[in-house]
């Protein structure tokens, strides 16, 4: 009942409960500040008590207006944080693929832009920056403002949590601040995409339980009898991570004012334990996040029904159920017993149908509809993305054969694989997924030009061409080169022989992460022209692009089942 | 608007389910069977190899896990392939390792082996520091050419090679040259006339006030190692100065660091980590890089 006396004085009772944790984090921010002996830790918590500083204005200001204005009208959708969403999407995936393209140019050119006497452009600080702008800063915010958009449609009701659904966007964007701050000072729990310490690492732990919450919060308030299948792939994707990130950052901290922690686990544990949330965050972030996406906005913008419901469960519990298992696959000949590495190994082989049956059900779903590939340069870009993610979905369990991996281990064939999933799946369903946004959000006709889509899409894909075929073959090529042997049993190349015979390999790449980075500039060019309310003169008007007018039909509405 | 009708979807003539969200329906479409198959396949072959390797993690009393039909370990593999490797080699390494120079030289097969051997091991170990083909960086000797500060005959390559430079072994290559400047035996303006003098030795500059001041004290500081003529001694690893290899660079400021500081810089004992064929087939390799010395 105190909400209601709260609700009485007008003031909501999110308002307060995000209040309530603001406060506490400005203030561990403050203590952090003034106390910490650690002038790395101290650095984060004069940052931290800006960001908290700025987030209670926020607040007041917005508890002040709540009076005046219907900011969270349960009969309308959240639609303005999807908004910021698209926008911050688009800013740290430029942020992040230009770095990628920065450490390209210095693994060719190794004296580009390095200083000595400035540690934060070192490739080992910049490496860890470039993996969690473009996984956790791109990638993650568009998961979240694609899930915030998906489930409400779905769920044909209003986000829950009023001010939460905000406490998450704007918490997360706090995190990727600290994360990305600390790697380029040279904060680091050493753990591969799991670099954030250990004060990080909660704070995302209670950002990511809220995530949670709201979301199942409007599941549970949905006015349609069933779940939809992007809310499933959601719904895993946001409780697998919960679990991967808190085991995986287990860690005991040196003390409250430092910075730096020591890992629970020890040794071969530590390695499996650390590649089971690698493994799976591939798993549940960039694959199952992104199939949500997938499932929602191809559908949709084609206009068409999804290939099959029979296909869609199944592919989806064999998925969740094989892929959690894989992860011991990146310990190949290792330290790690052989009986785990098998386990590793087979259960990647049973993951390829499953994997693949969410390109199918994406794929088939154009059936009646593939004129639209050559009419609807989104639609293309995001079939495309299926293409990929078909490609490198069969390249993986490939890998994975102990065989395979023992030439392909350590070498660039890795960092192609894990491109074309990154650059060719998650870019391309991202940037279809944003375009949609962009003209929907702002409830535009059509984007401000879809020609410059088309720009976008070839000069990327060009782009994701040149980056993985220059990746196979320099990996295969490193890979044969340190197991040959001359005709006395020995070695027969110095790995800098092997550096060497990469370089030209390493500009091909370079110069495809450059296109890539341009098709980026020029989408964020659209979509920024697009929420202007600008359209392109010269082009044709009369194309047709879906819309999606956010309106929920709330008068039919029938309680859930 | 709950459950739709089911119906019949226009383009492909399938059924709906029935279900609809903001205007997305889905057709009842089977399994494909080609998918469903090739599933089917993957898990039946993953059944197959549990069989054949370890897979599983044992019941208790049973081992650590199911060792599989075939009984396959490949801790067991490589220790086998590495000790096949030892064999197949051992009777030519013993060969190396009791050969003189010359014999190896004149030995056809053992020079090849020689050759193969160093090579790789150089490749492996000391191109880090010495670079490949052993062309030398700033503080790490050029081994191509025919500068030696330990001695350049085989014998004496392989010493240093076995027993390191300023190691903790009683064999290692050691000498010391005081830091002139930082432990305050000589005054800044003393250290900047001897490097003017240094300078001469090899004709980098002419000699002049201050570089004749820089000899007397040179004579008095330096020639108990570098020797009078400034020529160095093998013996404590004292560098010729009057040639024009600089370890550590030539121009002024560099010669005073090196005399204020000192450098003393090491090399690994690489007879704790390479068995002695490797090593002698390194000292060959290394010697054939210069045409090395004769033997004193």
């Amino acid at each position: 009942m105190a909400s209601s006396t709260i609700q009485k004085m007008g003031i909501d009772f999110s308002v307060l409960t995000v209040g309530l944790f603001v406060g506490v984090f400005t203030l561990l921010a403050l203590l952090v500040a003034a106390w910490s002996p650690d002038p790395l830790f101290e650095i984060h918590g004069w940052i931290s008590l800006l960001m908290g500083i700025v987030a209670i204005a926020a607040v007041c200001f917005w508890a002040a207006g709540l009076k005046r204005s219907k900011v969270f009208d349960p009969s309308a959708y959240e639609d303005t944080l999807i908004k910021w969403g698209v926008g911050v999407s688009m800013f740290w995936g430029v942020v992040g693929i230009l770095v990628g393209f920065v450490i390209a140019m210095q693994l060719t050119f190794p004296n580009f832009l390095y200083f000595p006497e400035y540690g934060f452009l070192n490739f080992g600080r910049l490496r860890p920056l470039h993996t969690s702008a473009v996984i956790f800063a791109f990638g993650g915010n568009v998961l979240l403002a694609t899930s915030f958009h998906v489930v409400q449609r779905t769920c044909r009701t209003r986000i829950a949590g009023g001010m939460w659904p905000w406490f998450v966007f704007w918490g997360y964007q706090a995190f990727i601040v600290l994360a990305a701050t600390g790697y380029v000072m040279g904060v680091t729990a050493g753990r591969e995409y799991a670099e954030p310490e250990w004060y990080v690492d909660l704070w995302l732990t209670i950002v990511w339980v809220a995530y949670l919450l709201v979301f199942l919060g409007t599941i549970w308030k949905r006015k349609e009898p069933h779940i939809y299948v992007a809310n499933w792939f959601y719904l895993a994707f946001i409780v697998t991570i919960a679990m991967l990130h808190i085991v995986n950052n287990l860690a005991v901290p040196i003390s409250p004012l430092s910075s730096q922690s020591v890992s629970l686990m020890s040794g071969v544990q530590d390695a499996l334990t650390q590649w089971w949330y690698g493994h799976n965050a591939v798993g549940f972030f960039l694959t199952a996040g992104f199939l949500a996406i997938m499932y929602y906005y191809i559908p949709k913008r084609a206009e068409r029904p999804v290939f099959s419901y029979r296909l869609s469960i199944v592919h989806f519990w064999a998925l969740i159920f094989i892929y959690i298992w894989a992860g011991p696959h990146h310990l190949h000949y290792t330290a790690l017993p052989q009986w785990a590495q098998t386990l590793g190994m087979t259960f990647s082989i049973m993951l390829w149908m499953p994997s693949w049956g969410g390109m199918i059900n994406g794929l088939m779903t154009l059936s009646g509809a593939w004129d639209k590939l050559r009419t609807d340069p989104v639609i293309r870009m995001m079939v495309v993305s299926l293409a990929f993610y078909g490609m490198s979905t069969f390249e993986g369990p490939l890998m994975s054969v102990r065989a395979v991996n023992s030439l392909s281990h350590y070498t660039d064939w890795t960092i192609g694989h894990v491109h074309s999933g990154a650059l060719g799946w998650v870019g391309f369903i991202s940037f279809g997924a944003l375009y949609c946004l962009a003209q929907w959000m702002w409830k535009r006709d059509r984007l401000y030009s879809a020609k410059l889509v088309e720009w976008h899409f070839w000069t990327a894909t060009i782009g994701i061409v040149l980056y993985i075929t220059s990746m196979w073959v320099s990996g295969i090529m490193e890979g044969l080169m340190w197991r040959a042997y001359n005709e006395f049993g020995f070695l027969e190349y110095t790995f800098v022989e092997t550096v060497e015979a990469k370089h030209i390999s390493y500009i091909i790449r370079s110069l495809g992460g450059l296109l890539y980075l341009v098709g980026a500039l020029i989408m964020s060019f659209n979509v920024f022209m697009t929420a202007k309310g600008k359209t392109r003169k010269g082009e044709d008007d009369h194309v047709h692009a879906p819309t999606n007018d956010g309106l929920p039909a709330f008068a039919e509405a029938t309680p859930a089942e | 608007m709950s459950d739709h009708e089911k119906e019949i979807d226009e383009a492909t003539g399938v059924e709906t389910t029935g279900h609809e969200w903001d205007g997305i329906r889905e057709l009842n479409n089977p399994l494909p069977r080609w998918w469903l198959y090739i599933f089917y396949a993957s898990i039946a072959w993953a059944f197959v190899y549990w069989i054949l390797m370890p897979a599983w993690p044992a019941l208790p009393g049973m081992g650590t896990n199911t060792p599989g039909i075939r009984n396959h370990s490949d801790r067991d593999l490589v220790a086998a392939s590495v000790q096949e490797l030892r064999d197949a080699r051992a009777e030519t390494g013993q060969a190396l390792i009791n050969a003189s120079l010359d014999e190896i030289l004149s030995d056809q097969s053992l020079r090849q082996f020689a050759m193969a051997a160093g090579e790789s091991a150089f490749g492996d170990n000391c191109a880090t520091c010495h670079g490949a083909g052993g062309q030398g960086f700033p503080g790490y000797p050029t081994l191509a050419d025919d500068v030696w500060l330990w001695g350049g005959s085989l014998d004496e390559i392989q010493h240093t090679i076995t027993y390191g430079v300023r190691q903790d072994n009683l064999e290692t290559r050691f000498s010391m040259m005081p830091a002139f400047g930082r432990d305050q035996i000589l005054s800044s303006e003393e250290i900047r006339a001897v490097a003017h003098y240094v300078r001469t030795l090899s004709g980098l500059e002419e000699a002049s006030e201050e570089s004749h001041h820089g000899q007397e004290i040179f004579e008095f500081q330096c020639v108990s190692c570098h020797t009078e003529a400034g020529t160095g001694d093998q013996l404590q690893g004292a560098p010729d100065l009057t040639d024009r290899d600089w370890l550590y660079g030539s121009d002024l400021e560099t010669v005073i660091n090196t005399v204020y500081n000192a450098r003393n810089s090491a090399m690994p004992a690489w007879g704790e980590r390479l068995d002695e064929a490797t090593i002698k087939a390194l000292a060959v390799y290394v010697y054939s890089l210069s045409g090395g010395e004769t033997n004193s």
